[in-house]
C-alpha cells in the first residue's frame, strides 16, 4: 500500500516537471503581453504597427520601418539559407563519401554552436568593409546582415531536411533507381518533393531563426531608424530595436518596446506554429 | 542523345552541391581562423587571471570567466533537472496521449521563441517582478529556461535508445516503475543525456542576448548568486560594439570560441563513442 502511494506520488511528481515547459511558455506570454499589449491599445495598433516615425523622446513610436526591415533581412538570409541548405542536405544524405561525412557532420552541428556575437563580429570586421569598399555605402547594412544571417540559419534547415530525407522508405529511391533514373533525378524529381513539408518545416523554422536574431544583427545592421531603401542602406530591425534600447528605456519608451516584442513574438509564434503543423502532416502522411 | 544529357544533368548537380557544401564549410572555418589568428596570440595566463582594468580596455577577463561559471552552472543545476524530467515522464509515463502530445507543442514552441524574447520575459519577471535585480540567479535562471528545449529533447533521444527488454527484465525482478527508471532506464541513457546537457552548456556560454538584460554587465569580481556579472559573450559584445580595444575583444572572442569548441568536441565525442557502443 505505502510502495503505490509512493509511485503514485512520483508520478506526480513527474507531471508537474513536465508542465515545465508549457508553463514557462504561459509566463513569458502572459508578462510580455501584459507590459506591451496596453500601450499597444494606448497610442492605437494602427499607429504602432504602420505608424513610420520612430521617435521616443517625442513620444512617436512607429514600428512599420523595423517590420519591414526585418522582412528584408529574412529574405535576404533565405535567398542564402536555402540554396546553400538543400545543397548541404543533398550532400549530407545522399552524397558523402563516408569519410567526409564523418568531417562534416560535426562542422555543421559547430555552424550551430558558434555564438551569435563571434557571427557579428566576423561580420563587422570583414564582410562590413568589404561591402563598402567594392559595393559603396556605409557598409553596415541589409546586405551584410542578410549574409550573415544566411549562415546562421543553415544548421536549422540542413539538420531538419535531412531528417525528414532520412525518414523516406528506402523503397522510393529503389523505384526510382530501379526505372532507369539517375541518382540526381531520383534525388530531385522524387526523394525532395517526398520530403517537400519538411523541408518547407525546416526552412520555416530558419525563418523563425533569423526574424529572431539580435545581437549579430546589432553589430552589423547599422541600426539607423528608417525605412530603407536599398540592400545597402543601414537598418533596424524589430528585434535589434529592443536590443539596442532596453538598456537605458524607461517608462513608456520601455512600455514600446516590449510592445515591439508583443509584434515580434506573434510573428514567431505564427511561424512556429506553422513549421509543427507542416513536420507533424510529415510524420503522419 | 536525352540518355547522355541525364548523366551531364548530373555531374554538373553533383559538382554545384559538392562546392556549396565545401564553401560552407571554407566560410565557417575562415571566421574562425580570422577570430582565432588575432585572438590566440593575446592569450595569455594573466590575460585569464587578472580582472579587467579600465572598462576592460586593458587587464584580463577573469571576472567575466567567472561571471559565464557561474551563470552557466546555475542554468544547467536548474535545466538538467527538469528536461531530463520531462522527458522520462513522456517516454516512461505519459506515451502517446494527448497529454504529450499538448506538452511537446509547448517545448517545440519554446524552442523557437528568439533569445531577446526571453531576455525581456527575464527583465520583467526575475529582475523586477521577482526583485532579484540584475544577477547570476536571474541571468541563470533565464538561461535554465532557454536550453529546456534542448535538454528534453537530447534526453528523450537517448531514454528512446534504451531496449525495451532492459525495462522488461528490471519488472520480471519485481522492480517497481521508479527502480526501474532510476537503475535501468536512466543510467543506460546517461551518455546521451550528459551530451544533451552539454551542448546547452555550450549554449548558454554563448548566449548574449538574454543575459544582458537579464544579468547586467557589472565587471565586479561577483560575491553571491545576487551580484550582478558580466559573461564572456556580453563581454565581447561590449567591447566589439563601442570600439573598447580591438585586442582584447579578439582575445575574449578566441578564448569564447575554444571554450565552445572544446564542449562541443566533448560532446561529439560522447555521442559517437556512446553510438558504437550502442551497435
Amino acid at each position: 500500500m505505502k510502495m503505490r502511494f509512493k509511485e503514485k506520488f512520483i508520478e506526480k511528481s513527474f507531471l508537474l516537471i513536465a508542465f515545465s515547459s508549457i508553463g514557462i511558455l504561459a509566463l513569458i506570454t502572459f508578462f510580455i503581453f501584459q507590459e506591451g499589449l496596453p500601450f499597444i491599445w494606448k497610442i492605437g495598433p494602427k499607429a504602432f504597427i504602420f505608424g513610420e516615425r520612430w521617435v521616443p523622446g517625442q513620444g512617436s513610436f512607429g514600428i512599420f520601418s523595423m517590420i519591414v526591415s526585418s522582412f528584408w533581412v529574412t529574405l535576404g538570409a533565405l535567398l542564402l539559407g536555402i540554396p546553400f541548405g538543400l545543397a548541404c542536405t543533398i550532400f549530407l544524405a545522399e552524397w558523402t563519401p563516408p569519410l567526409v561525412g564523418i568531417v562534416m557532420r560535426p562542422a555543421i552541428q559547430l555552424l550551430a554552436a558558434i555564438p551569435s556575437v563571434i557571427y557579428g563580429f566576423w561580420g563587422l570586421i570583414v564582410l562590413v568593409p568589404l561591402i563598402r569598399n567594392s559595393l559603396g555605402g556605409p557598409g553596415l547594412s541589409i546586405c551584410a546582415g542578410s549574409l550573415v544571417l544566411g549562415l546562421m540559419i543553415l544548421p536549422t534547415i540542413i539538420s531538419i531536411s535531412e531528417d525528414s530525407l532520412r525518414a523516406l522508405p528506402p523503397s522510393y529511391k529503389q523505384g526510382a533507381l530501379a526505372l532507369g533514373a539517375t541518382h540526381w533525378q531520383a534525388i530531385w524529381r522524387v526523394l525532395i518533393p517526398a520530403a517537400r513539408s519538411g523541408i518547407v518545416a525546416s526552412i520555416v523554422l530558419g525563418m523563425g531563426r533569423a526574424v529572431g536574431e539580435t545581437m549579430a544583427m546589432i553589430m552589423i545592421l547599422g541600426n539607423a531608424v528608417k525605412m530603407p531603401s536599398s540592400v545597402l542602406d543601414s537598418a533596424r530591425t524589430l528585434t535589434t530595436n529592443i536590443g539596442i534600447e532596453m538598456g537605458y528605456a524607461s517608462g513608456d519608451h520601455r512600455q514600446a518596446l516590449f510592445a515591439t516584442g508583443v509584434i515580434l513574438f506573434f510573428i514567431i509564434m505564427a511561424l512556429n506554429t506553422l513549421a509543427i503543423f507542416l513536420s507533424r502532416r510529415r510524420l503522419r502522411g | 542523345m536525352i540518355h547522355r544529357t541525364r548523366y551531364v544533368t548530373q555531374n554538373i548537380a553533383k559538382t554545384i552541391v559538392w562546392m556549396a557544401a565545401l564553401s560552407t564549410i571554407g566560410v565557417m572555418i575562415l571566421i574562425l581562423f580570422q577570430i582565432l589568428r588575432e585572438g590566440l596570440p593575446v592569450l595569455a595566463l594573466h590575460f585569464f587571471l587578472d580582472p579587467p582594468r579600465v572598462m576592460g580596455r586593458e587587464g584580463g577577463i577573469s571576472t567575466t570567466i567567472v561571471g559565464t561559471i557561474a551563470l552557466t552552472f546555475v542554468a544547467a543545476l536548474l535545466g538538467a533537472p527538469l528536461g531530463v524530467g520531462t522527458a522520462v515522464f513522456l517516454r516512461e509515463y505519459a506515451g502517446e496521449s494527448r497529454l504529450s502530445h499538448v506538452i511537446r507543442f509547448g517545448t517545440d514552441c519554446l524552442s523557437g521563441v528568439p533569445s531577446i524574447i526571453f531576455g525581456l520575459f527575464g527583465f520583467v519577471f526575475f529582475v523586477i517582478y521577482l526583485k532579484m535585480g540584475w544577477s547570476i540567479l536571474s541571468g541563470g535562471l533565464t538561461v535554465a529556461a532557454m536550453i529546456l528545449p534542448t535538454v528534453i529533447s537530447t534526453a528523450e533521444e537517448a531514454i528512446k535508445a534504451v531496449p525495451y527488454s532492459y525495462r522488461e527484465v528490471s519488472y520480471s525482478l519485481g522492480g517497481t516503475k521508479w527502480q526501474t527508471i532510476t537503475r535501468s532506464v536512466l543510467p543506460n541513457a546517461l551518455p546521451g543525456i550528459l551530451t544533451g546537457i552539454l551542448l546547452s552548456i555550450g549554449r548558454s556560454v554563448g548566449e548574449t542576448a538574454a543575459v544582458i538584460l537579464t544579468a547586467g554587465s557589472s565587471l565586479v569580481m561577483p560575491t553571491s548568486l545576487f551580484s550582478p556579472v558580466r559573461t564572456m559573450s556580453v563581454h565581447f559584445y561590449i567591447l566589439a560594439r563601442e570600439g573598447i580595444s580591438m585586442k582584447v575583444a579578439y582575445g575574449t572572442g578566441a578564448a569564447l570560441i575554444l571554450l565552445v569548441l572544446l564542449t562541443n568536441l566533448i560532446a561529439q565525442w560522447m555521442i559517437n563513442r556512446y553510438i558504437r557502443r550502442r551497435s
